[in-house]
This record gives structure tokens, C-alpha cells and sequence, in this order.
């Protein structure tokens, strides 16, 4: 992308209202998480009792949790936390799943088949499907959660990839790279990756709301993150018990979740839009 | 955009009515329904450790000798009376007549023979085979009379022949307990829907007089927020132990309810595996004990529900010492100890949590306040089939937390294989000598001893009394308020209209 | 024709098998002897040893998968740990909740958004079609067992007209039945239907823009009329495949909904099964879910076939 595309892009996306509410939010979220390495209003892990369960305050933005800590830090840690197994999951079943499918896409024949058989198959185990049958085995935690969503995404970044870069081999230009004697693999990353990529980042957008929905399940039923490492979904499991008298602490972890799956959601959309138009409209 | 809303929340109303039920008049009700969170792997309590069993069919479905109420007394259940020889070692039962199994069959002398017999037997599969060491022989005399000779006097024992494991069971039936259990109680059961509920009816033949409940259900709540949803949509009538204890305050302020804390045999102690290096070293567990402060513990994982103890014995018990100020919570004295153990700057452990909340909860504060002397501990959550395998059959862990609910369970420090290893000859010589000790004021003497030597040695992380925390619609009475055995006897309980 | 479907269901059959040698070779590996599981911790090594033979635990590995296969294909799926009686009742108990349910769900979710995504396009770039299309946004970013809370929390706790849990069983009469059904159907239903009112609405978008909408619209076909009768029966095969996604996705998606609202469904059978180490049940299970999700993918690639014949050389 030279200066001049780049700047037109801007000038599209600015005036494209979800992509600047998505990016507004995932900035939000990125920016908190980023921030809760270096800083939070209180250290996660000081449990503090006797001020258990307390209502918003000046000291206290948010409250306080049924052990006393600080739930407007947890959040912070949790944003964090959440964010890192989703782009660990997706740079994982990406890693994998891009170069199946274009392995597939430029073979075609016996290896493409392969290829979208195994992807029927790690198809078949949905993410949650996976995670308690790896948490059986190897015990709850954040890298069973990793895998689970990650095995997950191979079958869909193979797929996408695939698809897309078909449509790319049928392009006059690449007859003409063939015929200038540039092998398989140099044509794959100088042709036809180049030009699949805005679709790859439309789909990791969207992967990564996934993620933190599937992450937030996850460690919900007590199968991914583990404590003392707060996160979303088992704040959420905790404060379940407590809705009665303090359905703050199930209210806003929920709401976390949902802004930053809205704003990936949004910022995906918008991607979509204007980076490719055509695909918009086919979706 | 809002009358969107409004419309679809009309909608919504009159589907909602359509399909609301009323209830059934509350009049003269005959049927419970008790939430309980563990479902029972199966229903014979003769053959199997799980609490779920007995709190279904104890007094229930079926009955033993004698039976303990909830209060921890000893009264006459098949057996209508007995006499005890002066040397405390020739028991005869004298049982009740005209008794009939739920399948119609007769209960006489035969079926107790049987019934010990069969729980002392060498291929017993009975979880609590202790109870009945000390029986020499069991003979019938005539069809109404057994005679039971022990080897040596058993103080207990009466008490012993009331738990579950001491049910009198059919020889016929004896097998198939397991899925449909057949017992001499007031109530039979009637079908077990796995994973929901254990429906009970009314065993219309029953011997004794009987309860004004018709029928029950006990229905599987496993998770502590669907246990508050069931009770405040009415979809239980009580919880015996509620596993919520946060919500306690919430249920007394409701008029709808009546909520009772009462006393358990579960002492909640911090696990200790003695053999496992630092933990073999006496200062590094009297470091632990110093470093716990098991009153915040009680505050942040049972919100309050719960007693300190400072030893391996019920404080309601009344031989209990209360020995909690043996190490009082002071971190730097626990510090001191762990340099001196040659571990200034403290070590690394794991920390097995069952699913229960007591254990939940309390490790991630155990976690927090070893962590404030340098212990830091990585939190290892299992489930009780992982927690059996890894913690209590392998031995396989650093500490871990967990209630020991058996009543009287001190003996289980003499166990040189006990999952937490503890071995120490002195010990071992008093509980022997307990076991021989008839004399009620000797017999104390000696379990003040037993428990002092625990305190000291720091044997596990003593951190407090489960309670047992009652919930129910506040128009039932007659539930146990205590838990000496773990059981929920229906037999007195009524709802009042 | 023939060739292409027998192709198709030949590498149906290789995913199965790979998928049942992965999952036997996850229980190999599964930490906890079932043996001592069910005989408690107090339990003598040599019952513990005949036990084991009687579970046929001292097989080898090769003998017990072919035991299962065979089993499985002969109907017979072997006796739960556990409960002590055949997988396949457990199995078929746990369905008659789990499938209604998710049928349950899935009808919801579709009569739910396939008229919303054509109101959306009906009122294209009006009020109404901006408004349907935030909304759909938002119900696709909120987590379903967050919902389910809410729902609990208000239709059950504070208004008292469903059940916050628990089924009562189908002889209690469809209205019980419905009774525990229905917050369960709707927290499935609510997330699946905003996925598939958006993609309702650009597929049925992308057919208006086609000709024969046009010259349906020209032969004095009202809008709404040419909208249902024409595009909407183009827009199909987008709608179909995300239909079938969304069934195996439902299938896991019980799981967790199964154990908000305690239902004795499939989902928390296996959720149990494994914290009790019942493998049997557990790899039934999880190859039934498998099976399943391979068996709707196969149907809907069918369902493209018999929509448009062209596919057939183009989707391998």
C-alpha cells in the first residue's frame, strides 16, 4: 500500500460510521488491556475482606468482589487476559490453516482433498467440544483454551484462504508469473497472498470477537483461565450466586464482553467495506 | 424503534401467560422437593462413600438396628431394644416384629446375620468396614432375637450399627440396591431420572407410624446460582446444605423462608502431605499455621458460616479442646520459622482444589496469605474423580483442602497410608487405648491428648467446622437443623397450613 | 451423480474413523483408573483387579477399539461406569432433551430472523433496516450464558413464569415441558438468530439487485411479493449453509446452556461423564457429536447440490 492508498483509506474509514465505533471501541479495549500491565488502581491479587462486596465509590470505581479486590482492576487484567488467549488462538489455527488452504488452492487434485477433509474433520469438534476434552486430560487452564479455540480456527482460515486464492490462480497474471518461470511458492507469497490478505484481516477481525466469546465461555465453566488470574467469564460464574445484592458484579463483566465483541464485530464490518467492496455485498 | 420494544414485549406477555401454570393449592401439601447438589453415583449405602447416598435413602428407604436422630443420639430403629453384657462385649438385639421389606418379603434375625455378615465379610465392597472390626460373630436366636459378641469393648458402637453402612438389606434384593434400592423404611423409591431428580413414594405397609409427607423428590442442583434460582422460583422446597452461603443473608431477610445454621462432623482442613519435602519439616507447617488467618478464611469463602478449630475434633463435641491459639496467625513468626527451616526467601507449592466452594474459595485465600510470608502456590483446581486418583490414592500433591465429614474421624491420623502420611508412634499409642477405654472421663482424657499432639505437630492447616447451612420454605418443619450423618431423614417433617 | 455422492460419502466414512481413532486415542490417555473410580477409595487391589477384567480394561488397545467400533455399529455402545446400565438408554434419555431443544431453538432463531432480515431489506437504508441491523449486531456479540443469567434472573426469580431450571420430563405434559424449555430455547436462539437475520438480509440484498427481481417487479409483482417469491428463494443457499453451521454449533452450544439452567441434557452428561471418568459414556458421546456435525455438513453440501446443480464439480 503506498501513501496515497493509504491516505484514501483513511478518508473512507473515517466517514464509515461502524468502522469508527468498532475502532473507538477495540482502541478502548487494546488501550486498558495495554495499560493493565504497567497499571491498575489496585493490584488484582490483594484480597481485602473486610471491605468485601462494596458498592461503587471515589476509592472503588466499580466496587468491590466477594473477596474485597478491585473489580474495575480485574476488568482491566481480564481485558487483557481475554485479548491474549483470542490472538494466541488465532495466530495459532492461522499459522496452520492459511497455508493448508493454500497449499490446497495451488495443488488442487489429491492434496486439496486431503486438505478439506481434515478440515471437515477438526471441523466436527466445535471449540467447547475440545477444551473439555483437553481439560480432561491435561487439567483446566489458559493453554487448554489457546488450543481449543485455535484448533477451531484452522478449519476456518483453511477455508477462507482456499476460497479466496482459487479465485486469485484464475487471474491472467499469474498464467503470465508461471510463464515467466517463477516457481509455486514465490507466486504463492508475491501473487497471491498479497491479494487475499484484506480478506484474511476482515476474518481474523471477526475470529477475534469469537475468540473472546468462546474465551469467555470457557473459563465460565471453569475450563479455561484459573484463578488468581481474574477474567470476564469467571467473574461472571462467581457473581452468579451474588446477582441478588450485588448484580453489578454479573452485569459488568458481561458488559465487557459485549463491547469489545460490538466493536471487533463493527470493526470487522467496516474493514470489510472498504477494503473490499464487492465482498460486502456477496456476504 | 420503541414501539418495536413495546409490541414485541406485548407479545412476550401474552406467550409468557399463556404458558404460566398455577401452582397446586398449597393446602395439606404432602410432597417435598430437597435440592442437593451431588448426585449419588448409585443408592445402596452399603457399598459406596458417597454423602448423595445417604442423604437420600438414610431413614428414608432404609433402616439399620438403630439410627441416630439429629442430635447425635442413639435411638431403637429395627432393633426395639437391646441388652449390653457387663463386660461390653455381648450385644442382643431384640427386633421388631411384623416388619416387611418394600418387595413384601419379611425382615427377621436371618436378614441381619446377613447384612453384617456381608459388610464384614473379606470381599466386602463396604466403605466403612471399621465400623464393624470389632464384630467377633453374629448369631440369630429364634427369628426375633440376634446376638452380636465383639472382641473388644467398643464404646461406639451402638452409634456405629446407626450409620448408613449398617443398613439392614434383603438378601434378595441386596444386589440390585444399587438402582432400585429396597429397604424397610417409610418411603420407597420410586425411579431415579439420572442427572435430574430421585423420586420417593409412600411405603403404605410401613411398620412404624407414619410421616406426613406422602412423597418427595430430591432434585440435582449441582451449581450454587441454579440452587438460589430453584429455591426463589419454588422449583425446590428446601436445600439442606445450601451451597451458597453468600446468599444466606439475602434468604433470611425473605419472609418466605427460614434459614438454620446448624453443625456438621466436616472438619475443613488444609492438607498436608507430611512426607513430601519442605512439608516434612515441622517449622515449615508450623509456618503455614502461622501464616493462616482462618477466621478471614471463614469471612471470604463462607461468609461467615463456620467455626475455627485448631485441631482434628468437632467443637460441638464435648470431649472438643479448643486448642486455635496453638499457632495464632502471626506472619512474622511464620517467617522466622521458615528461615530457620532454611527458606528465607520462602518456596514454590501447589495447592489441589476440589470443586467445592469451601475448597475454591478458601484456597485462593490460603494461596493469597501464604504468599504474604514468601509460600507461593500454584492453584491447581481437579474434580473429585482426579482429586480421588491424584491426592488420595497417590499421594500425589502438596496440599490441598477438603472436609473430613465423618464423625469421630480422628483415628484416620494412625493410618500410616493416609493420604497425608502423618506417622508418629505416640499418637497411634493413645487412639489404641482409646479403643480399649470404656470409661467416659478417660475416654475424653485420652482424645484431649490426641488432639493436642495433632495441634502441635501441625499435622494440616486446621482451618474451621463446616457448617451446615439450612434453607427452606418457611412453612416446613421437622428438617435436621445438625448433620452427625450425613442424611436428610424426611420421617418428622411436615409443612403447616 | 451417483459417483460424486458416492465420493462424498466415502470421505464422510475416513472423517469418522480418524475422528473415532482420535478420541480412543484421548481416552487412552485420560488420567484416572474408572476401576478404582467406582469402587471408592477404601477398595482392595484384587477387586480392583477383577474389576478391571470384567470392564475389559486389561485388553489391548487394538482389541477395545475394535470392540467399540464393532459395538457401535451393532447398536451396542457398551454400559456406563457410572450409572450401570447401557449408553445407549443414557443416551437416548439425555436426547429426547437435548434434540427437542435444539429443534426447539433453531426454529426459534429462524422464524425469528429469516422475517426480520427481509423487513431489514424491505426498509433498505430507512430507519427501520439501520435499527434491525444495530440490534441483530448487538444480540451477535452477547455471550448466550450471560443472556441466560438475565433471563433467569428475570422471568423466573423476579416474575416466577419459567422454570430457572431443571426439566420436569415429557409425561409431565408438553406445558411443563415447555415450562423449562423455553428460557433455555431462547438464550440458544437469540445469538443464531442475529448471525442469521444479517446474513438473511445481504444474501436476499445481494438477489434484488439481480434481473429477474427486476422483471419480476416489471410483470406488476408488488415489492413484497417479488421480495418473498423471488429473492428470498435465491437467497437460500447462503441461509441453508449458515443454518447448518448453526446446528452443530448449537450441539456444543448445549453444553454450557445445559449447565445454567441444570437441564439432564447430552451436554451435561458429558460434562459429567468426564468429571466422573466414565470414558464409555465419553466417547460415545463425543463421537456422536462428531458424527453428527460431519453427517449435517455432508447434508447441506447436499442441500447445495440438489439447490444448484452447477456446484457439483466446483465444491469439492
Amino acid at each position: 500500500m503506498n501513501e496515497s492508498m493509504l491516505s484514501e483509506f483513511w478518508r473512507n474509514s473515517l466517514h464509515h460510521r461502524s468502522f469508527v465505533i468498532g475502532l473507538i471501541l477495540s482502541f478502548i479495549m487494546l488501550f486498558t488491556g495495554l495499560l493493565s500491565l504497567f497499571w491498575t488502581p489496585f493490584p488484582v491479587e490483594l484480597l481485602d475482606i473486610p471491605h468485601k462486596l462494596e458498592s461503587p465509590s471515589a476509592k472503588h470505581w466499580l466496587g468491590t468482589d466477594h473477596f474485597g479486590r478491585d473489580v474495575f482492576s480485574m476488568l482491566m487484567v481480564g481485558a487483557w487476559n481475554s485479548m491474549l488467549v483470542s490472538v494466541f488462538a488465532i495466530g495459532f489455527g492461522s499459522l496452520i490453516g492459511v497455508p493448508l488452504g493454500a497449499l490446497a488452492a495451488a495443488k488442487r487434485g489429491w492434496v486439496e482433498e486431503t486438505v478439506m477433509r481434515f478440515n471437515d474433520f477438526a471441523f466436527a469438534f466445535p471449540a467447547l467440544l475440545t477444551a473439555v476434552m483437553l481439560s480432561a486430560v491435561y487439567g483446566p487452564g489458559t493453554i487448554n483454551s489457546v488450543l481449543a479455540i485455535g484448533i477451531f480456527n484452522i478449519p476456518v482460515f483453511a477455508r477462507i484462504t482456499r476460497g479466496s486464492a482459487l479465485s486469485i490462480y484464475k487471474r491472467e497474471f499469474i498464467l503470465a508469473a508461471r510463464t515467466a518461470g517463477k516457481g509455486e511458492f514465490q507466486i504463492a507469497v508475491e501473487h497471491i497472498f498479497p491479494n487475499i490478505v484484506s480478506v484474511l484481516i476482515v476474518q481474523v477481525t471477526i475470529q477475534f470477537a469469537l475468540g473472546i466469546l468462546a474465551e469467555a465461555g470457557l473459563s465460565y465453566l471453569g475450563l479455561g483461565t484459573q484463578p488468581p488470574i481474574p477474567s470476564w467469564g469467571k467473574m461472571l460464574s462467581e457473581a452468579q450466586t451474588m446477582m441478588f445484592f450485588a448484580p453489578q458484579l454479573a452485569i459488568l463483566p458481561g458488559l465487557a464482553i459485549v463491547l469489545t465483541v460490538l466493536g471487533l464485530n463493527l470493526l470487522g464490518d467496516g474493514l470489510r467495506d472498504i477494503l473490499d467492496p464487492r465482498l460486502s455485498r456477496v456476504r | 424503534m420503541k414501539k418495536i420494544i413495546q409490541r414485541h414485549a406485548k407479545l412476550l406477555l401474552i406467550c409468557g401467560s399463556a404458558i404460566i401454570f398455577s401452582g397446586s393449592a398449597l393446602a395439606g401439601k404432602t410432597h417435598l422437593t430437597m435440592g442437593m447438589v451431588l448426585e449419588p453415583p448409585h443408592l445402596d449405602p452399603t457399598a459406596g462413600a458417597a454423602a448423595a447416598i445417604d442423604e437420600v435413602v438414610y431413614a428414608n428407604v432404609f433402616e439399620g438396628l438403630t439410627r441416630i436422630n439429629q442430635n447425635a443420639e442413639v435411638l431403637p430403629a429395627l432393633a426395639e431394644s437391646w441388652n449390653i453384657s457387663s463386660d461390653g462385649l455381648t450385644y442382643t438385639f431384640n427386633l421388631r416384629s411384623g416388619v416387611r421389606f418394600h418387595d413384601g418379603s419379611a425382615f427377621d434375625s436371618s436378614d441381619v446375620v446377613f447384612s453384617l455378615d456381608r459388610a464384614r465379610s473379606e470381599n466386602s465392597t463396604n466403605a466403612q468396614k471399621a465400623l464393624f472390626a470389632a464384630i467377633a460373630d453374629v448369631n440369630a436366636q429364634g427369628s426375633n432375637t440376634v446376638v452380636v459378641t465383639l472382641n473388644t469393648p467398643t464404646g461406639n458402637f451402638l452409634f456405629n450399627m446407626g450409620w448408613g453402612d449398617a443398613v439392614i438389606v434383603d438378601s434378595a434384593s441386596a444386589n440390585s440396591n444399587k438402582s432400585k434400592p429396597v429397604g424397610t423404611g417409610p418411603f420407597i423409591f420410586k425411579r431415579w431420572v439420572k442427572g435430574d431428580r430421585i423420586e420417593l413414594g409412600q411405603n403404605t405397609n410401613y411398620w412404624g407410624e407414619k410421616p406426613a409427607l406422602k412423597s418427595a423428590t430430591f432434585k440435582i442442583i449441582p451449581d450454587p446460582a441454579a440452587a438460589v434460582a430453584a429455591l426463589m422460583a419454588g422449583d425446590a422446597d428446601a436445600f439442606a446444605n445450601f451451597p451458597a452461603p453468600e446468599m444466606a443473608a439475602q434468604f433470611q431477610s425473605d419472609s418466605r423462608f427460614t434459614v438454620k445454621v446448624g453443625s456438621t462432623e466436616g472438619e475443613t482442613i488444609l492438607s498436608t502431605n507430611n512426607l513430601q519435602k519442605p512439608f516434612d519439616d515441622l517449622r515449615v507447617r508450623q509456618a503455614i499455621a502461622h501464616a493462616i488467618n482462618s477466621q478471614e478464611i471463614i469471612d471470604g469463602a463462607m461468609f461467615g458460616f463456620g467455626t475455627p478449630i485448631g485441631t482434628h475434633f468437632a467443637p460441638h463435641h464435648a470431649a472438643y479442646v479448643d486448642l486455635t491459639g496453638t499457632y495464632p496467625h502471626d506472619p512474622g513468626k511464620a517467617k522466622q520459622l521458615l528461615t530457620e527451616a532454611g527458606f528465607p526467601n520462602g518456596f514454590k507449592a501447589t495447592i489441589k482444589l476440589p470443586p467445592p466452594s469451601y475448597a475454591r474459595r478458601g484456597g485462593e485465600i490460603v494461596a493469597a496469605q501464604l504468599a504474604k510470608v514468601g509460600i507461593k502456590l500454584e492453584i491447581i483446581p481437579v474434580q473429585w474423580a482426579q482429586w480421588l486418583d491424584q491426592v488420595f490414592k497417590n499421594k500425589d500433591f502438596d496440599l490441598t483442602i477438603v472436609s473430613h465429614t465423618e464423625p469421630m474421624d480422628i483415628g484416620i491420623y494412625t493410618r500410616p497410608k493416609y493420604y497425608f502420611q502423618y506417622r508418629n508412634a505416640g499418637f497411634n499409642a493413645i487412639i489404641d487405648d482409646l479403643n480399649v477405654t470404656a470409661d467416659p472421663k478417660k475416654r475424653y482424657a485420652l482424645m484431649g491428648a490426641a488432639q493436642a499432639i495433632l495441634a502441635k505437630d501441625a499435622v494440616n492447616g486446621f482451618l474451621f467446622q463446616l457448617a451446615k447451612l439450612g434453607i427452606w420454605n418457611k412453612n416446613i418443619t421437622g428438617l435436621w437443623e445438625n448433620s452427625p450423618v450425613q442424611a436428610n431423614d424426611l420421617t418428622g417433617v411436615s409443612w403447616n397450613n | 451423480m451417483s459417483i460424486f455422492l458416492a465420493k462424498r460419502f466415502f470421505a464422510l466414512v475416513i472423517t469418522l474413523l480418524v475422528a473415532s481413532l482420535v478420541i480412543f486415542f484421548l481416552m487412552e490417555i485420560l488420567p484416572g483408573d474408572p476401576a478404582s473410580i467406582i469402587l471408592g477409595v477404601g477398595a482392595q487391589e484384587d477387586t480392583l483387579a477383577a474389576l478391571r477384567t470384567e470392564m475389559g480394561l486389561n485388553n489391548s488397545a487394538p482389541e477395545r477399539y475394535f470392540r467399540w467400533i464393532s459395538g457401535i455399529l451393532s447398536g451396542d455402545f457398551g454400559r456406563s461406569y457410572t450409572y450401570d446400565i447401557p449408553v445407549s438408554t443414557l443416551i437416548l434419555e439425555r436426547l429426547s432433551l437435548s434434540l427437542p431443544l435444539a429443534l426447539l431453538a433453531i426454529s426459534l432463531s429462524t422464524l425469528l430472523a429469516i422475517p426480520i432480515g427481509v423487513l431489514a431489506v424491505a426498509n433498505h437504508k430507512r430507519i427501520a433496516d439501520t435499527g434491525i441491523m444495530g440490534l441483530a449486531q448487538l444480540g451477535v456479540a452477547v455471550p448466550n450464558f450471560w443472556f441466560a443469567i438475565l433471563l433467569i434472573l428475570f422471568f423466573s426469580v423476579k416474575l416466577g413464569w419459567f422454570s430457572a431450571g431443571g426439566f420436569a420430563g415429557w409425561e409431565m405434559g408438553l406445558a411443563a415441558a415447555l415450562k423449562s424449555l423455553t428460557l433455555p430455547a431462547i438464550s440458544l436462539a437469540l445469538p443464531q438468530a442475529a448471525i442469521l437475520a444479517r446474513v438473511t438480509r445481504s444474501a436476499v440484498l445481494e438477489t434484488v439487485r439481480e434481473d429477474f427481481v427486476r422483471t419480476a417487479r416489471a410483470k406488476g409483482l408488488s415489492r413484497n411479493a417479488a421480495l418473498w417469491k423471488h429473492a428470498f428463494r435465491n437467497a437460500l443457499i447462503p441461509v441453508v449453509t449458515i443454518l447448518g453451521l448453526q446446528l452443530s454449533f448449537l450441539l456444543a452450544g448445549t453444553i454450557i446452556i445445559e449447565n445454567v439452567f441444570y437441564l439432564p441434557g447430552l451436554g451435561r452428561l458429558l460434562f459429567q461423564a468426564i468429571a466422573q471418568r466414565d470414558l464409555v459414556v465419553v466417547k460415545n458421546i463425543v463421537i456422536l457429536l462428531a458424527a453428527t456435525v460431519v453427517i449435517i455438513n455432508f447434508l447441506v453440501d447436499m442441500c447445495y447440490v440438489a439447490i444448484d446443480p452447477r456446484l457439483r464439480g466446483g465444491r469439492a
